[in-house]
Formats: structure tokens, sequence, C-alpha cells
């Protein structure tokens, strides 16, 4: 490689690293627990089970539960509701003062055999909440999360910008050397080095599937902008269905798996929420495969009809975001993927923080390990 | 130390190429299955760069 080229990807790997190392050490960390989120919220007690009771156990409808929520906050109104991923013995209803997108929620927990509040456990407060929102947007609603997608895009270009480099820094060097003499930074080099290109790909694709996240706001407004307000045409000017005037939900419900057979419920939007209409209660079903799992298939039923107006297919950009986000999570794989994943975050931890110190010790490290790795083989860091 | 290699030299990239070749299939493996053997595929192959890691970073001296 030219003397020249290896300078500019140099200069490419050195400030792309710069720029994003603290944001993606703040990512690395926060996102530790949260690969734990269910483990821990059972060890700190926030986790609500439903009690055993036998299989054929009659469920109470629908329009009962929210009932029961909305007695709980009579002065806020049903945005979401939701089953567990892993049962169908529970409602989780959430609850805001308007129907628009905030950070103010309540969360009531409903048996669905029983229809009997369980909790009302607070997801907006205490550890986890502060990991969760530091990971997602910086306490910096959308323009927080956009800047994250920001610095996974540089995290990008610092992987492949190292990948680039990393070969002519180990011409005269085994896989997996690492010089502990006495230059402790030669050692943090090395380790930077092949601790930066094993987790190379497991970061990559975490990181592209993050930066893809990030960006989930702005791809469901482009959808309802693109695709939706075509089918909502005929309901246009006019307001939010009032609750007094609206269907029965569970009849909704009813109409939308008619619709859709052999698909489970993901969770319900209600009329004027982010995910609906204003005329419309939206059902989000799944699938029962491990992929189509994943994918979610929007059914508008008629808020005060209760009959089905439309079930567009997901257009191309949600479905891989839906694709890449157990690619970020690691929720995929039960335990041993879990684990799997903290240890390779632990590592890249490492990476990044091997970087900075690099940086930090050697002032111009990168611009010294480009002369040395023109006369002799050494390593590049940030 | 041995002697200088060309950047892109078989001997500098296999193992690098096998890891990443090992964690992308661990990624979709797990990915398209539901317990069983994709998910015992997944964690074998996702064992690979976390060992690899492991043992030059720390273990081996």
């Amino acid at each position: 490689m030219r003397s020249v080229t290896l300078k500019r990807w140099t200069w490419v790997h050195k400030w792309s690293s710069l720029v994003c190392t603290a944001f993606m050490l703040l990512l690395c960390v926060t996102g530790l627990p949260l690969i734990f989120h269910h483990e821990i919220g059972h060890l700190l007690g926030t986790e609500v089970e439903a009690p055993p009771m036998p299989a054929d156990t009659p469920r109470a409808s629908l329009d009962r539960v929210l009932a029961v929520a909305r007695a709980q906050h009579p002065d806020r109104v049903v945005q979401f509701v939701s089953q567990p991923e892993d049962s169908n013995d529970l409602w989780f209803v959430t609850m805001t003062p308007t129907p628009d997108p905030t950070d103010d929620f309540r969360s009531v927990v409903v048996d669905a055999r029983t229809g009997e509040v369980l909790a009302q456990p607070r997801f907006d407060e205490g550890f986890m909440w502060v990991m969760l929102k530091l990971h997602v947007d910086l306490f910096a609603g959308l323009p927080g999360k956009l800047f994250l997608g920001l610095m996974g895009l540089l995290l990008l270009a610092a992987i492949v910008s190292g990948a680039v480099l990393y070969g002519p820094f180990m011409r005269k060097l085994e896989f997996g050397a690492v010089r502990r003499g006495r230059r402790p930074w030669l050692k943090w080099l090395d380790l930077h080095n092949v601790l930066g290109i094993v987790t190379l790909m497991w970061l990559f694709v975490v990181g592209a599937t993050g930066m893809i996240n990030t960006w989930a706001d702005l791809l469901i407004k482009y959808w309802q902008h693109d695709q939706l307000s075509a089918v909502l045409a005929p309901y246009r000017g006019q307001p939010v269905v009032p609750p007094a005037e609206r269907a029965s939900v569970q009849r909704s419900l009813e109409s939308a798996s008619q619709h859709a057979p052999g698909m489970e419920l993901s969770f319900i939007a209600f009329p004027g929420t982010a995910f609906s209409s204003p005329h419309h209660t939206t059902f989000f079903l799944r699938g029962n495969e491990p992929l189509t799992a994943r994918l979610l298939q929007p059914v508008l039923v008629d808020a005060r009809s209760a009959e089905v107006t439309a079930a567009p297919r997901l257009p191309w950009y949600l479905t891989a975001l839906l694709v890449s986000q157990p690619l970020h999570f690691g929720d995929y794989g039960g335990r041993a993927m879990q684990i799997l994943w903290a240890l390779l975050d632990i590592l890249s931890i490492v990476v990044l923080g091997s970087g900075l110190y690099l940086w930090l010790r050697k002032g111009s490290a990168a611009n010294a390990a480009t002369d040395a790795a023109a006369a002799q083989p050494a390593g590049v860091s940030p | 130390m041995s002697r200088p290699r060309s950047p892109w030299a078989w001997a500098t990239w296999r193992w690098p190429v096998v890891l990443a070749l090992l964690t992308g299939i661990g990624l979709a493996s797990g990915l398209f299955s539901d317990g069983g053997f994709g998910d015992a595929l997944a964690g074998a192959c996702l064992a690979a760069p976390a060992a690899a890691g492991l043992w030059f970073g720390w273990l081996r001296r």
C-alpha cells in the first residue's frame, strides 16, 4: 500500500474513531445491562408474571381489560396495548395524557384471564430506564437518536478503515501477537489490533443495525406519508374518533384476526397515536416462525365500525428495520447468546478504551504508527 | 516476528476471515432458528471470536 494511501486511511481511522469513541463507550457500557434486562427485572422485582391457571381458563374480554385499566387512570387515554412474546396471559396497557408521543406514560398490567390488575410497573424511572434512555437517545428524543445514528456511522467508518490498516500493520506479526515488553503502549496497541480484528464482524453488524434503529421514527413517519395516506384519504379532515363513539376493541381484534388467520397479536395502537391513524385502531400482528415472528402485519380497523379498512404489506425498509433489531439486541438465541453478546461487548469496550488510551498516551499515535509501519510493522490506533 | 508480507497476504487475513465468516454464520443461523440446532450453531460460531479475543488478549502468555 502506498504511503500516501496509508496516511489517508490512518487519518480516516483516527478522526472517525476519536469523534465517536466516547459515545460508543457509553453505548457499550449502557448496552451491557440491557442485554440482561429480563434477568435484572426479575432481580429488581419489576418483571410481572401471570399466576399459573389451567390452560383452558376462559379469557376476559379486551373491552373489560381496557375498562379496568382506564379506571386506574381516568384522566388518561389508552395509547397501546400489548402482550409479552412468551405469554398471552397478560395485557400491558400504556396510558398517557393525550394520544401524542410522550415520555409521561403509565403502564397497567392486567390478567388476561381474570381481568384483574396485577401490577403498575414504572418503566420511566430507575436504573434500567436511565440505561435505556442513555442508550437510545441520550434523553434528547429524536435529535438524540439521530445524533447517535451519526456516531454509529462514524463507528462503521472507523471499523472499515481499521480493517484496511490491519494488513499493513500486521505484515511482520503473526495473528494474535501481543508484545508484552517494557512498553505498555505497544501491548495495548497489539491488543487494540487483535481484539479489533476478532470483533470486527460482530461490532460492524451491531453498529450498523443500531444505526438503522435510530431511523425507526423517521421510517415510520415516511411509511405513513408514503403508503398510508392513500388508504386514509376517505377520512381526511376528520378529527380523532372520540372514545364514546368507538366500537368494541374485542370485536375489532376479532375482525383483524379473521383477516390474517394464523397470526398472533404483537400490539394494538389506538386512534390518534403515532402508530395508527385518527380513525383506526391498528392491530400489529406477527407470524409464528422464528423470522416471521419479527415481522409485523398492520391491520387497520375502523374505530367506529370495527371493520377492516386495509392490511397493507410492510415496505422493504420497515421489514429491514424489524429484521435488523434482533441482530442489534442479541435476544434471539437464549442465554448462551446473551453471554456471548456480553463478552463481545466487553471486548469492544477494550478496543475502544485501548484506542483512546493510545491516543492520549502518544498524542499522535496514528501518525507515529504510520511512520513505523512504513519502516517496520507495528500497529494502528485512533 | 517473521519476514514482511504483503498487506493482503493470505497469511495475514486467514484467521480474521475465518472468524468473520463464523460470526456471520452465527448471527444468521440464530436469526432463522428457534432453539435446537440453529441456536447451537449460533452459539458455537459466536463463541469463536469471543474465545479468540479472550485467548490472545489475556489467557495466552
